[in-house]
């Protein structure tokens, strides 16, 4: 009995965590040779897994979350937890398929209408409305209390006045100002957070092809 | 007035209405747009990538090598169930693979070496003066650079270094913080205009 137990958390180990961390590592170094190769083979390899293989597997993962999120909304809607609103979500997810299904997806489709009088209103207002909380938030929190919040403050105030309404109230060099900030400094910041960035990055995913990077397996098992 | 604007504004206003505080108006809306987004992403995913990029070339164009993406991509649906759960591990583990190798030269050159071969220029013009700004960008980079540097304590010539990059990190803070709420900013000047001229018709 013992002996089945243990041959059976083998398996379950190697299927958890070896093979897809030899599936990564073979990917991995697959691509990265690749990425130096001039064959037209090697450049055709390419782009099929990061474009097409890469595109299939994403949508696939988009239908698991939205099955996912149906599951979710009907638990709860069988819970009575804010009943109502899950069932217009459920409604609103419904409805967009079925009206793909019955008149498809063209310009002059009620598919289309929904998205053009429905969902992009709402986007572009829920997207507004932050400007109020950003004006809150800045108002509570530009103080000028030590020498880099001044800083802050100053580049951000430049930035506001030179691209508003009174850029042509405004003598000229302040606009130049602004631009000499957001092309040197500001960009100066911008490059280095890139490096860093790449810098990371790079030592991510070396970690990851080499098995130090485990945490993407989930888990201890 | 048609019925598309009249519903346009409706739903703007449920979403504005948030300003004052939460409320069903709001939280009926937020549903919608959730349930709406999920649905014409859906959709669209389907069209463009299931049957555009697999079913059609697999099944009418017998690419057979699109058998494998198929059945990573059906490995995924693994998770739903506990005994299979480990099979979605694979496509996972495909996906990462390949993005790490791709991202380890891609970042290489992107990232880093472009943006120090920008960094890395001429520090006098033609006449023989100082370009101010070629100097301020290098200085910036590098003392940026320190500020991210945590191996050694921020003391000495590290510690001066590490406090003029905040000064420079800030300058980015701010420049960006000012574009955020200009696009906020103009979105919303947008979504008022649609209101006063197209809904509520009190301005042309």
């Amino acid at each position: 009995m013992g002996d089945y137990r243990s041959k059976f958390a083998m398996v379950e180990t190697m299927m958890n965590r070896r093979i897809p961390q030899m599936i990564c590592f073979a990917f991995g170094a697959a691509l990265f040779t690749v990425f130096f190769l001039s064959h037209p083979l090697a450049k055709d390899l390419n782009l099929t897994i990061t474009v097409d293989y890469w595109q299939i597997i994403f949508a696939f993962t988009l239908i698991v979350g939205v099955v996912s999120f149906v599951r979710i909304t009907i638990k709860n809607i069988k819970k009575g937890e804010d009943r109502p609103y899950r069932i217009v979500s459920l409604i609103g997810l419904i409805a967009m398929p079925v009206l793909a299904l019955i008149w498809g997806i063209r310009g002059d489709s009620p598919f289309m209408w929904v998205f053009e009088y429905v969902q992009v209103p709402m986007q572009s207002t829920v997207f507004a409305l932050l400007a109020f909380f950003v004006a809150s938030a800045s108002f509570r929190g530009f103080r000028a209390r030590s020498a880099p919040a001044a800083v802050l403050l100053i580049a951000a105030l430049l930035t506001l006045l030179s691209r508003s309404s009174l850029e042509g109230i405004l003598p000229v060099y302040f606009s130049d100002f602004a631009d000499w900030i957001r092309s040197n400094p500001s960009m100066a910041a911008r490059r280095a957070i890139l490096i860093g960035i790449g810098l990371g990055s790079l030592t991510t995913s070396l970690r990851v092809l080499l098995g130090i990077e485990r945490t993407w397996l989930g888990g201890e098992k | 007035m048609d019925w598309s604007t009249i519903i346009a504004g409706l739903l703007t206003l449920a979403i504005l209405s948030f300003l004052y505080r939460d409320n069903p108006a709001y939280k009926m809306a937020e549903s919608l747009l959730i349930g709406v987004s999920i649905g014409y992403f859906l959709v669209i995913i389907w069209t463009k990538t299931i049957m555009d990029l697999l079913v059609d070339p697999l099944f009418y164009d017998a690419k057979w090598p699109l058998v494998i993406p198929m059945a990573l991509g059906i490995m995924m649906f693994g998770r739903f169930h506990k005994k299979t759960s480990s099979l979605s591990r694979i496509p996972i583990a495909v996906l990462i693979g390949s993005g790490a190798g791709v991202a380890i030269p891609a970042m290489l050159e992107a990232r880093i070496l472009k943006q120090v071969s920008a960094t890395v220029g001429p520090l006098l013009t033609d006449t023989g003066m100082p370009d101010i700004s070629v100097i301020v960008v290098l200085i910036g980079v590098l003392t940026t650079l320190s500020y991210f540097y945590f191996s050694h304590e921020h003391k000495g010539a590290l510690g001066v270094s590490a406090k003029v990059g905040t000064y420079f990190l800030m300058a980015f803070f701010g420049t960006t913080f000012g574009y955020t709420v200009m696009s906020r900013m103009s979105t919303f000047i947008g979504r008022m205009e649609f209101l006063l001229s197209d809904f509520l018709k009190l301005t042309q």
